[in-house]
């Protein structure tokens, strides 16, 4: 049955800027600072107090926008959207409405498949986020922290064009590597800097109209992300399945109970009475100032991808790998560098076990326990043939327990590759000798032992042979 | 000592023929006796003040001290002052101590004033006639039983009554001038953007403009001059020069293009006021204006679209008193709704409710377009009448209020009628003109208020025709007789 519906789902991403200081004050917006110690008068919504726009906020935008290939409005407007709530101040937010400072642009996202999506973006407007209200350890009231107050977001709104959770989350991770590639955003998502909105539908596969909407609030995980859609199309589902309808509403993600609920109806929902703020002027960007902002962009993820495979003659999937994020993208440029070459099998390493390790300790490539310098030095060690690509894994091991050097890991574990003939002969006749079945059965045609000889040989060497000139030497002793 | 103006006393002050001490006293005790009639003042600062004067009385000694040292003056109490009791006419705030300046105070205080007081007014400015205020309304000088105008009634009352010589003032559709002409002082709103906003409790954000109250012209100017300027706390202030005012007070009329307003001649216009006027223009002719009849065929609508643009500005203004973080909080708030409602509906009177309902009524889903939207339209209509009239006159002349001052409690019961009387000021907000009221006579032993409406920016100019005007006349030295 599941078959017969298709899910459709729009993401409104909330990013928090990476100014200094707040959008409209100029309070710093530093994390985890004790509560209230970032709020001025602006930000506490003081009688007689007015907002004055941060410009860093602005350029910011303008770089989102020009990145995903949008419309820069030459004249955009703030408006207030009003509500009460404690962590509110003024008792609205000063956000966009009509006319937002980003309109149109898209986002490519690369399915599991390999294929590529294009997903359109409406819009992406600037506005103020709200305080926080505590209960934690506050029995019976409700503590107001306003350090957040008047950070500065970006929020980028999708077109409802993803079909499914892992879409949703693909695109999710694209803008994000975006964001932290321009550094507009730090994209820490337990700080809350990157968080959505989830709106989910579901209709019978091939119709045009959309299903009525769940606004799913403040998914603040990729992983939340695809569970929070997977559970509300589930429900939606069995809801219509049951002879139910889908009512508008606002949804929780409850981690916890891995489930969505319901936190308010569309009857419910608030008239926030949006009109312009007399407050601020129009923003008003000239060519001049854009085309600016245009020149002085970083390289882009795609762009990236795209220079990593004519380059290095990486695949798709490696230049991918390498460029989902910029930091990652320099360390492996920094140690094709250092090697001077070898851009494959530093991609192997790059994306392959150093990207496990970072992984296991829950690291950035920036907190790396290797530096790309030190990676490059190992890896001449494998191009030289002073260790195998084996042993390299136990030394790159060592050197990230220990953080020490390959090349003292090498020498003070006698890891290096026995090249001469001697005693790579020596240990083949022990081990002739030592299995004559085998041997026998071997020159009686098994070639297949072959095998079983070089790993007895090189077990008894401790790994270190030369694999070529094991290979060589055993053909010519096990041949007789 | 007290009919002396802003000009004579910097002059007696620099030349040391008084300290500013002396001044000060004389002055507040002036203010303590009259309080009870005119109630004119919410907080009456003298210790602050006497510190004040005697730090100006030290600046003086050791010469070259700015023109306004030592000068005695009163904020309205809607401009934040640091440490000062900042109650925006409103039991909201009847306890709210501000911890910041706002920049007319800022700038006032290092020009050297000296701060005798908070005046009362209409709660958060709504009103036209001071008797909204929640610490009571403020009685005219001319008869106490009567209004002294609003929002501004008290500054417009204590000029009036010699209690200082100059007061700031705010102006969102006539609260400087109308108070002004109702009590025989003179007032100036200037441009939209002129003076800055900062620290001055928002009504209608889009609106709203500091000002001053003086006796002449001259101390107008000297008091804005002051004032004004680029602020970058406050987005909407405009970066651009501040001329001397107070040079350009002495340039002839002649040549002055005068524009008499025909829809403010029309209807409604009391027919004693209209005669005061025609007097007053032929004063403007003999000294070599020409005077023309000018036409602003949307400015009739000029009520209707304040009335909604003002009231859905403040309903969204005065959103953040909440009960939370400053103001009145109402007793044992059951839980957030009731702390909400309680505290706001205790704190606000019957104006400011009427207006934030009318306001959020104006911006709700499905009734924006047909209210807000086209109000905004409206406006930008009016502003273009005035754009034409502007390429022909200079000024544009007319009626401040269409009758003098009206009794109390009047027009309490129908804010309609209320509403009416901001007919012939509400334009110049709109269009974020400046514009002055001075006095031009009397009807009934009441003042009869000029107005005086310029482009943007034209302060100059209208000082300058204000002080050409009061050279030739003397209404505006005239004094209520318990106050001479």
């Amino acid at each position: 049955m599941a078959a017969a519906w298709e899910t459709v789902i729009g993401l409104e991403i909330h990013a928090q800027l990476a100014t200094r200081t707040k959008i409209f004050s100029s309070s710093a917006t530093a994390y985890g600072a004790p509560p209230n110690a970032q709020a001025n008068l602006v930000d506490l919504g003081y009688p007689g107090v007015l907002p004055v726009l941060n410009g860093a906020a602005v350029r910011m935008a303008v770089m989102f926008g020009l990145a995903i290939g949008a419309r820069i409005a030459p004249r955009s407007v703030f408006a207030r959207k009003n509500y009460f709530y404690p962590d509110l101040p003024k008792g609205y937010q000063i956000s966009q409405y009509e006319l937002p400072i980003v309109a149109g642009g898209h986002v490519d996202i690369v399915l599991e498949d390999g294929s590529t999506r294009r997903i359109a973006v409406t819009r992406a407007h600037l506005e103020e986020d709200a305080g926080k209200s505590l209960h934690e350890g506050l029995p019976g009231i409700t503590g107001i922290d306003l350090n957040r107050a008047g950070t500065p977001l970006i929020e980028i709104v999708s077109e409802p064009q993803l079909r499914s959770a892992r879409e949703a989350v693909a695109y999710m991770k694209k803008v994000h590597t975006l964001v932290r590639y321009l550094r507009i955003c730090d994209g820490n998502m337990q700080e809350g800097s990157f968080r959505c909105d989830a709106n989910v539908s579901i209709r019978p596969a091939g119709a045009q109209e959309f299903g009525t909407r769940a606004e799913i609030k403040n998914i603040n995980s990729f992983r939340f992300v695809e569970k929070a859609i997977n559970f509300e199309v589930a429900r939606q589902i069995e809801l219509l399945e049951s002879g139910g309808r889908v009512v508008q509403e606002t949804r929780l993600y409850d981690p916890d109970k891995a489930e969505t609920r319901s936190m308010r109806s569309k009857e419910e929902a608030n008239d926030y009475r949006y009109f312009p703020d007399p407050d601020l002027l129009p923003v008003v960007l000239d060519d001049a100032f854009i085309s600016g902002v245009a020149a002085q962009l970083p390289e882009l993820p795609d762009q990236k991808a795209q220079r990593f495979s004519t380059q290095y003659q990486l695949s798709g999937y490696d230049a991918q790998v390498l460029t989902a994020s910029a930091e990652l993208a320099d360390y492996y440029e920094a140690v094709v560098r250092e090697l001077g070459g070898s851009a494959k099998l530093a991609a192997n390493w790059v994306g392959g076990d150093l990207a496990a390790f970072l992984n296991r300790d829950g690291l950035e490539i920036t907190a790396s326990r290797v530096s790309a310098a030190s990676l490059a030095a190992l890896l001449r060690r494998i191009g030289d043939d002073t260790i195998s690509g084996k042993i390299a894994k136990d030394v790159f091991e060592a050197m990230w327990d220990q953080r020490q050097e390959a090349d003292e890991i090498i020498a003070a574990r006698g890891l290096r590759q026995i090249t001469d003939d001697g005693p790579i002969e020596q240990a083949i006749e022990a081990v002739m000798a030592a299995n004559p079945k085998q041997l026998a059965d071997y020159r009686g045609g098994k070639d297949k032992l072959f095998g079983f000889f070089v790993g007895q040989v090189m077990k008894a060497m401790q790994g270190k042979a030369n694999p070529g000139r094991l290979n060589e030497l055993l053909k010519r002793k096990l041949g007789g | 000592m007290h009919s002396a103006t802003v000009a004579q006393l910097s002059l007696g002050l620099q030349q040391g023929r008084y300290s500013a001490t002396e001044l000060a006293r004389g002055l507040l005790e002036r203010i303590a006796r009259a309080q009870p009639a005119l109630n004119a003042f919410i907080s009456i600062e003298a210790d602050s003040a006497m510190a004040a004067a005697a730090a100006a009385d030290a600046r003086l000694a050791q010469g070259g001290a700015p023109a306004l040292t030592g000068v005695p003056i009163a904020h309205k109490d809607i401009f934040c002052a640091s440490g000062s009791r900042t109650t925006c006419g409103s039991r909201m705030l009847a306890n709210f101590v501000s911890p910041y300046d706002a920049t007319v105070v800022e700038r006032l205080r290092a020009a050297g004033a000296v701060v005798l007081g908070k005046t009362n007014m209409d709660e958060f400015a709504m009103g036209s006639s001071n008797e909204t205020s929640y610490f009571g309304p403020v009685r005219n000088p001319w008869d106490p039983g009567r209004v002294p105008g609003g929002s501004s009634g008290g500054s417009a009352a204590a000029v009036a009554a010699r209690l200082v010589p100059a007061a700031t003032a705010t102006d969102t559709g006539g609260s400087i001038r109308q108070p002004a002409a109702l009590c025989g002082v003179t007032g100036i709103k200037p441009t939209y953007g002129r003076v800055s906003r900062y620290g001055m409790i928002a009504f209608a954000s889009s609106l709203d403009q500091a000002g001053v109250i003086a006796r002449t012209a001259e101390d107008a100017a000297l008091l804005l001059g002051a004032m004004a300027g680029f602020d970058e706390r406050d987005s909407t202030s405009v970066d651009r020069a501040v001329p001397d005012y107070r040079a350009g007070l002495e340039r002839p009329l002649a040549g002055l293009r005068v524009g008499l307003l025909k829809e403010f001649f029309e209807h409604g216009l009391d027919p004693a006021i209209d005669a005061a006027l025609r007097v007053a223009l032929e004063v403007l002719r003999g000294q070599g204006a020409t005077l023309q009849e000018v036409s602003l065929p949307n400015l009739p609508l000029s009520v209707p679209t304040y009335y909604v643009v003002a009231p859905a500005e403040c309903s969204s203004n005065l959103a953040r008193f909440d009960g939370v973080r400053f103001g009145h909080r109402c007793e044992q708030p059951r839980d957030l709704r009731d702390l909400y409602e309680r505290s706001r509906g205790e704190g606000f009177g019957a104006e400011v409710k009427r207006r934030i309902m009318t306001g959020t009524y104006v911006l709700s889903a499905g009734y924006y377009d047909a209210y807000y939207l086209k109000a905004q339209r409206v406006r930008q209509l009016i502003a273009e009448d005035f754009n034409r009239a502007f390429a022909e006159v200079d000024v544009l002349i007319g009626p401040t209020t269409p009758t003098v001052a009206f009794g109390l409690g009047d027009k309490t019961s129908d804010p309609v009628t209320m509403y009416l009387n901001d007919i012939y000021t509400i334009g110049a907000n709109l269009a974020g003109l400046p514009a002055m009221s001075i006095p031009c006579g009397f009807v009934g032993g009441l003042p009869v208020g000029l107005q005086i409406i310029g482009a943007h920016f034209a302060e100059q100019r209208l000082l300058n025709v204000a002080h050409r005007y009061q050279l030739e006349t003397d209404w505006h030295l005239r004094a209520p007789e318990a106050y001479r």
